[in-house]
């Protein structure tokens, strides 16, 4: 890696529902990661709740979106739910621009999106 | 700042430099007088233009070369505006321009919102094939508040 910062997911089970704390950019460097790792927990793993914590993701570009888009996507073929939590100001924006932010599930915090 | 050229960098077409030229972007434009929401959609369109060339003019290769200029611009008459004028080239095949339209906002799937944002952040967007090179040119005025505390 020449100049991007790692990206960090780490996962958390808590019960019937996974949490990804992703912290970093997601950019095209990085969003492949994050599609695999929410593919994997959505289509073969078939965790019925995926909660994405996305306080700590500084920026997000076109290819993160689609990565979110097919998590959700996959969920909703598979039947489970894919939740978005702790949007940033510029994360929000992005979703917007891109008209997307309403077909996503968001929550302020973790536990609201855990007890939703 | 200085007229003419602002900036002037080589890089190769690794995913990784992206968040190097998304910094030098950001400063680059916070010191041309941009507010923080015009920094952060200039730098989203300079980006989504890399990752552009990276994955479709140059299918993923890391070790291609794109060239990336940043110009303060002649006043535009109408508006007496300073321009912020961002050209990236590359070096892959010629792009078909049926291709640069990117796809309708009403369809939900993933891919294709790249040109968008490009095209929202922007007032211009010009393509065209020069010297074995696809020449990308982007300009950004300044706002009139942008430019009174320039």
């Amino acid at each position: 890696m020449l100049g991007g910062k790692p990206l960090q997911i780490s996962m958390r089970a808590l019960g019937a529902t996974t949490v990804f704390d992703v912290t970093g950019d997601l950019d095209l460097a990085h969003s492949p990661e994050v599609r695999k790792a929410l593919l994997t927990e959505i289509k073969e793993k078939k965790t019925l709740k995926v909660v994405m914590n996305m306080s700590k993701v500084r920026y997000i570009d076109s290819s993160g979106v689609a990565s979110l888009v097919e998590g959700l996507k996959a969920s909703r073929d598979a039947g489970t739910r894919f939740l978005l939590v702790g949007l940033s100001p510029a994360a929000r924006e992005v979703l917007q621009l891109s008209r997307l932010l309403k077909i996503f599930e968001t929550f302020d915090t973790e536990e609201a999106a855990l007890a939703g | 700042m200085a007229q003419g050229q602002l900036l002037r960098v080589e890089l190769p077409s690794d995913p990784s430099m992206l968040c190097v030229v998304r910094g030098a972007i950001e400063r680059l434009t916070e010191a041309f007088g941009f507010s923080a929401p015009e920094v952060r959609s200039v730098t989203r369109a300079v980006d989504e233009a890399l990752t552009n060339i990276m994955r479709h003019s140059y299918g993923g290769a890391l070790d291609r070369r794109i060239e990336v200029s940043c110009l303060r611009v002649a006043k535009k008459r109408a508006t007496n505006a300073e321009g912020f004028e961002v050209r990236l080239v590359d070096y892959g095949p010629k792009i078909d321009p049926a291709k640069l339209r990117g796809r309708k906002l009403e369809e939900i799937k993933p891919g294709g919102l790249g040109l968008h944002f490009i095209r929202q952040s922007m007032d211009v967007v010009e393509f065209r094939r020069a010297r074995g090179a696809n020449v990308l040119r982007l300009v950004k005025y300044l706002s009139p508040e942008g430019q009174e505390g320039n």
